[in-house]
């Protein structure tokens, strides 16, 4: 695994951005080869999106051959609710850029039929020629997009209920009111998201440090799904210093000795107008 | 790049690097509209996977809704009082030109005239629509001719009308028909008039107090029998008393029936109205507050001598006389100045001054649901530059057009 720590939430947001646009251009997506990204949501990645936004304004980045793939989406809400994913991903990046619609997945949790949402989901980015980089967070109890504790390290897209400590977390978006938050979600496996090339996971904040900790210093555990990308390939971590204060000085003062190396993977930063 | 179709295949244009007014607040968002109507982008992302064909920056301006004029009686040289060979050609001269000062929709307002010229101007000009020929025309305002002689200001004095024959007798007598009539100005002291503002009420009719000397008694009992708007406040009633504050106290008034609001129009052209009464009516009650210009045909004419009604009026500077008397006989402020002024004398918010032109007017008339504001669903907008009112984009046309004065 690559562990990428930068001073603070900003500097990390603009290095994970920086990274995601210097692959996107790297590739040179074209009408017969799509760049298929993974996104999230919530507020760790906020700051990335901010910064996307940015260098598509300033027409370095294109979002016109890209499709993605969101995480997950909450079951029963209306797409049109403030807080639905759709709304997250609508406000907060789609609007902002050239992306094609269609080219934009969610999932969706109105379904009639939500195990068959799910099928067609993956059946979906099957055949979009699988993800090229899949971009994630992480939870305060270790999970990976709805994987809670206890998930299946090989599980695919499904219906998942979502655990208590994730409920009284989203409750602080539903007016602190915990019979308004959504209790299931729909979810892409542990399992679909080992499949991406790459995984890029943000981890940003104290309150994150330990889930941090349990997912790259202790072993692979089904209570802390994170640890499964111990198993994949090309895994980079992107986190701010607080979100470090858990793991062992070692590890820390090792991978921070590392970023001139990690640093040429965002130095330089390509743009789409020297193409 | 058209979407797929499933709702329309009309194209959707996109309005970017603007600050729509939305929720009451200058909000740094795009603005898509497609048919003349403002879209639901997140709809149309998610639905329709739809995007816009065509893109207009902007640079920074406002969008705000379309003004709506509920009083106005001419201008360029057109008087809608004035029976003419062309009336509703008068009528889409004025409305093309209105245009340029960001009115989208208006009431062709007729001050006091003899029976005969609302029989023949009344069914000439229809409710209709706006579009890039012209603001569109919400119903005509009757201003008279049931009226306080002691208060008739530039209206004619052989034309005053009473409910001598009962009231709704009277005013079909009058008017004829009320079929293009939005709102009808009356004084509510003359009797027999709680059964005429009831029977305009329930034709779906506003109905407005002013040329009147009616005491603040007189006019609730008119509000409670329907009677929701004021013609021009301070103008043409009895000043503000303490122990009788006159139709001015319906801004406080707490005989108003619960759910209901008294709107009051408001001349903001510095003439009409000083500038502290502006600001104590506009203090007292602000969202009832709605501007209205009172232009008369002289608006965006040179100075000199012009006919309104039944009488001659002259002009000097932005001042309108009944020829020869130093009484005010309407303004020839346009609705962008009319903002301008109130936004600077009462010092209130962008938001506020846009919406006392909009939003105000069309609750007044029970149109806001798809008019006076830029909800999903709305329609016409006007464009405004925060230092020149440039362009105005109406029903799903837009069209530049110039006029120098900053917001």
């Amino acid at each position: 695994m690559r562990l990428v720590i930068l001073d603070d939430y900003e500097l990390a947001s603009e290095w994970a951005a920086k990274y995601i646009r210097n692959r996107i251009i790297q590739f040179q997506p074209s009408a017969d080869r799509y760049f298929t990204l993974g996104l999230p949501t919530g507020s760790t990645p906020y700051g990335c999106y901010q910064k996307l936004i940015e260098y598509h304004r300033s027409g370095d980045i294109s979002f016109k051959y890209v499709k993605t793939f969101n995480m997950d989406e909450y079951v029963g809400l209306p797409r049109a609710h403030s807080q639905s994913y759709h709304s997250y991903m609508w406000n907060n990046f789609f609007k902002h850029t050239d992306i094609d619609p269609a080219n934009a997945h969610i999932l969706d949790g109105n379904a009639a039929d939500l195990e068959a949402e799910c099928q067609a989901y993956e059946h979906k980015i099957a055949e979009a020629g699988g993800i090229e980089l899949f971009v994630g967070g992480i939870g305060p109890d270790g999970h990976i997009a709805f994987n809670e504790p206890g998930s299946s390290l090989v599980s695919r897209t499904r219906v998942k209920t979502l655990a208590k400590d994730t409920i009284v977390a989203n409750a602080r978006f539903f007016s602190n009111d915990l019979s308004k938050v959504p209790t299931m979600a729909l979810t892409v496996g542990v399992g679909t998201v080992m499949d991406a090339k790459e995984v890029m996971i943000l981890i940003t904040g104290a309150h994150k440090a330990f889930a941090l900790y349990k997912a790259i210093e202790e072993g692979v555990n089904h209570m802390w799904t994170v640890s499964a990308f111990q198993q994949h390939p090309r895994t980079i971590f992107v986190c701010d210093e607080d979100a470090t204060l858990e793991l062992r000085v070692k590890t820390v003062k090792y991978f921070k000795g590392l970023m001139h190396v990690h640093n040429k993977l965002v130095d330089p930063v390509l743009s789409m107008k020297d193409q | 790049m058209p979407s797929n179709k499933s709702v329309s295949d009309a194209p959707i244009t996109q309005f970017i690097n603007c600050r729509i007014l939305k929720d009451h607040k200058l909000q740094r968002e795009d603005l898509w509209v497609r048919e003349g109507r403002i879209l639901n982008p997140e709809k149309l992302f998610f639905d329709e996977q739809g995007y816009a064909d065509k893109h207009v920056d902007c640079k920074g301006s406002i969008i705000a809704p379309g003004f709506i004029d509920v009083q106005i009686n001419g201008g360029y040289g057109i008087d809608f009082s004035l029976v003419s060979e062309d009336i509703s050609g008068g009528v889409s001269v004025v409305a093309k030109k209105i245009l340029e000062h960001g009115v989208t929709s208006f009431c062709p307002t007729l001050v006091t005239s003899p029976a005969a010229v609302y029989h023949k101007v009344l069914p000439q000009v229809k409710v209709h629509n706006g579009g890039q020929h012209g603001a569109g025309v919400l119903g005509f305002h009757l201003e008279g001719p049931f009226i306080s002689a002691e208060k008739k200001g530039a209206h004619p004095e052989q034309y005053l009308r009473t409910f001598q024959s009962g009231g709704v007798q009277d005013l079909m007598e009058v008017y004829g028909s009320l079929d293009n009539v939005t709102m009808v100005t009356l004084a509510p002291e003359l009797a027999n008039s709680q059964s005429v503002v009831r029977e305009l009420c329930q034709r779906g009719i506003t109905v407005s107090l002013g040329h009147s000397v009616a005491n603040l008694s007189q006019a609730e009992e008119a509000v409670q029998h329907g009677a929701s708007f004021i013609t021009h406040l301070f103008n043409a009633m009895l000043p503000f008393h303490h122990r009788d504050p006159g139709i001015v106290g319906l801004l406080t008034s707490d005989q108003v029936p619960a759910g209901r609001t008294v709107y009051y129009g408001m001349i903001a052209d510095g003439i009409h109205t000083n500038p502290a009464a502006l600001r104590i009516a506009h203090r007292a009650h602000p969202s009832g507050l709605v501007l209205v210009t009172d232009a008369i045909t002289a608006m965006g004419l040179p100075p000199g001598r012009h006919t309104l009604g039944q009488q001659v009026i002259e002009i000097q500077g932005l001042h309108a006389h009944v020829a020869g008397t130093k009484t005010l006989s309407g303004s020839i402020a346009t609705m962008d100045m009319c903002v301008r002024h109130f936004k600077q004398a009462s010092g209130c918010s962008v938001e506020e001054a846009l919406e006392a032109a909009s939003l105000h007017p069309a609750q007044l008339l029970g149109i806001s649901h798809n008019k006076g504001k830029l909800d999903y669903g709305c329609d016409a907008v006007s464009v405004l530059d925060t230092s020149v009112l440039r362009s105005i984009y109406i029903s799903g046309i837009y069209s530049a057009s110039s006029s120098k004065s900053s917001l």
